[in-house]
């Protein structure tokens, strides 16, 4: 069921990407479809009750393997959180650019306006 | 217990999604997705990834700030009006597609609460619990992983910050490069 409900969120992000004609608006639902894979792919190593995978006097090495949840798949969505922050970044410099050289964040009205100069 | 909780947590994530994408104002959509992200967060703490849920605290807190940037002096109303009805149609058609390849792969995917590397033989991720303490020293087995077993990983996220922050520093920089010939039009 949690899965699902992943998938729903990454769907919502692709409609989002699909239909929206706001630069801003298809910034948020790169956001959005990324929260939903990070988070799917977090759910898929989890273990019921399980404790994080932090080796201490509680869960100590003997036990870690029984009790722990799978620090694989955390450890790349770390890498994948930080790179969907500088992907940001570099997509909101290229956002505030188009709108100091168009004027607007919607693409029909850059498309018009790029098309309006070639003519 | 547990499930319920993040199944909780994903229905707000949801309609707060929905409520960013159909917002006519850009500042609310972007706080409604800032609530995604930190619902995102709730819920890593619940799924025992504690180094995650402070990561995506500090990330969410940035990415706002940079979002808000954006959205900031532009004139807070959404200038552009809905999308025809003919895109949406189409783009719905599409979802409902990938949504029934979502509901056939996720029929094999094992039941939420047991973990990938109990279903694979041989799965790294096992290796890395039981030998992490011992070979890289780390009690957390995240940083563990993060930094040693995967580290060229963690080499590659670092190249593509830099690339990222160099890039962003070229498209806003205030002074271009001197006009050295006829080539350059606009370099503000």
């Amino acid at each position: 069921m949690l899965y699902y409900l992943t998938c729903l969120l990454f769907l919502i992000g692709v409609f989002g990407l699909l239909t929206q004609r706001n630069i801003v608006k298809l910034i948020i639902s790169v956001l959005i479809i990324e929260n939903a894979v990070n988070l799917f792919l977090v759910l898929s190593g989890y273990r019921e009750g399980g404790a994080a995978p932090i080796i201490t006097s509680v869960t100590s090495q003997s036990r870690i393997s029984v009790v722990s949840v799978d620090p694989f798949p955390q450890a790349m969505v770390m890498t994948s959180i930080v790179i969907g922050l500088s992907v940001l970044a570099l997509m909101t410099a290229i956002a505030l650019r188009i709108y100091h050289i168009y004027g607007t964040y919607n693409i029909d009205e850059i498309a018009a306006k790029i098309r309006e100069k070639k003519e | 217990m547990t499930e319920s909780l993040l199944a909780l947590i994903l229905v707000f994530a949801i309609i707060a999604a929905s409520v960013a994408l159909y917002t006519d104002e850009l500042l609310s959509a972007v706080i409604a997705v800032g609530a995604v992200g930190f619902s995102g967060s709730i819920a890593y703490l619940l799924l025992g990834a504690p180094d995650l849920a402070i990561t995506q605290i500090v990330v969410e807190v940035v990415s706002l700030v940079l979002l808000i940037r954006v959205t900031i002096g532009v004139g807070l109303r959404l200038t552009s009006g809905p999308s025809s009805r003919k895109r949406i149609t189409a783009a719905g058609a599409a979802l409902l597609a990938v949504f029934a390849l979502f509901l056939i792969s996720l029929k094999t995917f094992a039941a939420f609460g047991t973990p990938v590397m109990e279903r694979i033989q041989g799965a790294p991720s096992v290796f890395y619990i039981e030998r992490g303490l011992e070979l890289t020293g780390a009690a957390n087995l995240v940083t563990g992983v993060l930094l040693d077993f995967r580290a060229y990983d963690t080499l590659g996220e670092a190249t593509v910050i830099f690339t990222a922050v160099l890039g962003g520093l070229i498209l806003l920089r205030r002074k271009g490069r001197k006009n050295t010939g006829d080539s350059a039009e606009d370099a503000g």
